[in-house]
């Protein structure tokens, strides 16, 4: 017979993890004697052992009897894959366990459409992770919004209809990711933590290019039905692959060039900023992309083709729009410019010209990583919206 | 010869029907033809175990002993079949305020003591018979104040205990009476502050619910009931949720040896005479 000693500690302030740590020390059947100076100790200790299945016998001092009936509600139970690495197919049955966990049988499934690893998964994914989570910054001080300075109204009007532009842009890229966010197993939890800081990413820039648009205007620019259009074929994208293709390799791979054009030339030190900032946080989702891409193409030799068709799709359903705003145009043409002198605007236009090119030669870039070859690489690019995104 | 068990349980609270829909789906897997009827309080549940309504009833220990009682008076026998290992060996305590000068039951005498529902056998009828039985007479030797809540439902509803539990801290009353398991729940959640109450007297030990039956029911029938319920393990996934529900682990044989304590507590208050009159009177 085992003996424990509660002092004048009772079971109505915790003795019962003792008790618990004591049953656990004997077999089925081995009996402990509860000794202890809380008058309720032999009430209170009854109550607990009839509520769990435990013998008992009240002495004093009482007895407590243990017996298997709590063990029980292990058997059966099953590992949620190894916390090392995850699995190749995520169970419904592991709900939301922590990756490795024992996980009680009986849990009803839980069905998350996105559980299979090759689909979803990178082994960069951590790192990436950890890279994305280090690099947050936050708006109130990363950014000097008290630094003055002064635009030609027209100029400042440009900055404004640009940052209409990106917020619109912005939006999308934040809803497509926690979109995807919601049906991925969180089995892969790295991948989720990377969707979660990216839509975080988006959510501080739809907040610092909001303020720089509102910074010296009382409301931001024009939303075209063309911009719409093209942002709006992401949402319904249902494929995470090929969502992830169009928006982050492509999409967010253009705005890439558009920020880093937007932080040289910029005509105030806070568009500049802003700009810098957030295309750092951009180059993470589209390495993020390409990283997830190239694991499944690697798995899924037909997946190439089904970028090229929804690029091809894409291109078939917006080729009746508008494509890029010409108010978009024409303001980042004045905004590179500065002023109105003929000289200055000549020289924004080719500066929006060499964007144009720079956006295309990453687009080939990026898809050659992908395993296109150059003919195709080519073609997909042109393919790709006069929207940016 | 009816093939089904029809159960009669009454609906103390919403969990009931998830539980009762629950073992209807488990039974049928099992090739058990089983259906449940739910009733408001425990004496139309008796009435209608009778009548026929129902062939098994899930019975508190009062509406056991009115069962019992009644079956005698119409030449019927009721039998308890299972119940839950939790049913077995419970006890109630008579709690007072530390330091109020109260530490055994002679001191109670003069005093007031909170209960819960007249018809709460565990914080009504066993402590105050027990009292009794130790020269206590209640309304005599000591006042009663009972929390008349969910009359009908055998105390099955924790409120007029907790209600008890407050009187008495905040000193309405001198002393409270609860089941020894809700003695603990009401210390760990702070209803009764640590240090601050004292067990003044507990009560021999005595049993809870059982599934009741009566004389009549086809004996395969019964078997099959009784020996799938004995068979419910709590390893077993599908099972494990609806013991939890229900509050046990296993599944014992029914015994009648735990009740004398009841038994003896409504003789001596007469709890049921007036309903037994009543309704072995009817045509
Ligand atoms: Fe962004
Ligand atoms: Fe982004």
């Amino acid at each position: 017979m085992k003996t424990l000693d509660l002092g004048g500690l009772g079971l109505d302030r915790g003795g019962h993890l003792l008790v618990r740590r004591a049953l656990a020390e004997v077999d089925v059947g081995g009996r402990v004697q509860v000794e202890g100076a809380d008058p309720a100790l032999g009430v209170h200790l009854r109550a607990w052992a009839r509520g769990r299945g435990h013998g008992f016998e009240p002495g004093p001092p009482p007895i407590v009897i243990r017996t298997s009936l709590e063990d029980q509600r292990w058997s059966g139970a099953v590992a949620a894959g190894d916390a090392a690495r995850p699995s190749e197919r995520a169970s419904a049955s592991w709900g939301l366990a922590a990756r490795g966990a024992r996980v009680e049988a009986g849990l009803a499934p839980l069905e998350f459409p996105l559980a299979t690893r090759d689909q979803i998964w990178t082994d960069d994914a951590a790192r990436l992770y950890a890279r994305a989570a280090a690099a947050q910054w936050d708006p109130e001080t990363a950014i000097d919004w008290g630094a003055p300075f002064e635009l030609p109204d027209a100029v400042e009007t440009a900055v404004v209809q640009v940052m209409t532009y990106l917020i619109e842009n912005e939006v999308a890229a934040l809803i497509v990711p926690a979109r995807f966010l919601a049906r991925i197993h969180p089995h892969f939890r790295e991948i989720l933590q990377i969707l979660a800081v990216q839509a975080a990413d988006e959510a501080r820039h739809i907040e610092v290019f909001t303020r720089r648009a509102l910074l010296k205007r009382p409301a931001p620019g024009l939303s075209t039905v063309g911009g719409q259009t093209s942002l709006r074929t992401l949402l319904e994208e249902p494929d995470f692959a090929l969502a992830s293709f169009l928006l982050s390799v492509l999409g967010e791979g253009s705005f890439l060039s558009l920020l880093w054009f937007l932080a040289e030339h910029g005509p105030d030190p806070i568009t500049r900023q802003i700009t810098t900032l957030a295309a750092q946080d951009e180059a993470r989702h589209v390495a993020f992309g390409l990283s997830h891409l190239q694991h499944h193409a690697e798995r899924e030799p037909g997946l190439r083709a089904r970028m090229a068709n929804a690029v091809e799709q894409r291109f078939a359903a917006l080729q009746h729009t508008a494509g890029l705003n010409e108010e978009v145009f024409d303001a980042l043409v004045l905004l590179a410019a500065g002023s109105w002198e003929p000289g200055a605007i000549a020289r924004g236009f080719d500066a929006v010209v060499a964007l144009r090119q720079d956006m295309d030669r990453g687009r080939r870039t990026r898809l050659a990583r992908l395993g296109f070859d150059a003919e195709e690489a080519e073609r997909l690019s042109s393919l790709h919206t006069r929207n940016f995104m | 010869m009816t093939t089904q068990i029809v159960l009669g349980a009454v609906a103390y609270d919403p969990k009931v029907v998830t539980i009762w829909e629950g073992f209807k789906a488990w039974f049928a897997d099992q090739g058990l033809d089983f259906d449940y009827v739910l009733f408001s309080n425990y004496e139309r549940q008796v009435q209608a175990h009778f009548d026929g309504v129902c062939n098994v009833a899930w019975n508190s220990p009062l509406a056991w002993l009115e069962a019992e009682r009644l079956g005698a008076r119409l030449g019927r026998r009721a039998r308890a079949v299972v119940m839950r290992d939790s049913d077995c060996d419970l006890t109630s305590v008579v709690v007072a305020r530390a330091g109020a000068g109260i530490a055994k039951l002679e001191d109670l005498r003069g005093k007031t003591i909170a209960v819960g529902a007249s018809d709460s056998p565990q914080a009504t009828l066993i402590p105050l018979g027990w009292l009794a039985s130790h020269g206590l007479e209640p309304g005599r030797d000591f006042e009663v104040v009972k929390h008349e809540i969910a009359v009908g439902m055998h105390g099955d509803h924790v409120g007029g205990e907790r209600h008890a539990a407050r009187d008495l801290i905040e000193a309405r009353v001198d002393a409270a009476a609860m089941i020894d398991a809700n003695h603990l729940a009401f210390s760990a959640d702070g209803t009764l502050p640590a240090g601050s109450t004292v067990i003044v007297g507990q009560t021999p030990t005595y049993d809870h619910c059982n599934f009741t039956v009566l004389d009549g029911i086809d004996a395969a029938l019964l078997e099959r009931f009784v020996s799938l319920l004995l068979g419910q393990s709590f390893e077993d996934p599908r099972v494990r949720p609806l013991l939890e529900l229900e509050g046990l682990k296993r599944w014992l044989p029914g015994r009648t040896s735990g009740y004398a304590l009841l038994d003896d507590a409504i003789t001596r208050f007469g709890t049921i005479d007036s309903w037994l009159d009543t309704v072995s009177r009817r045509p």
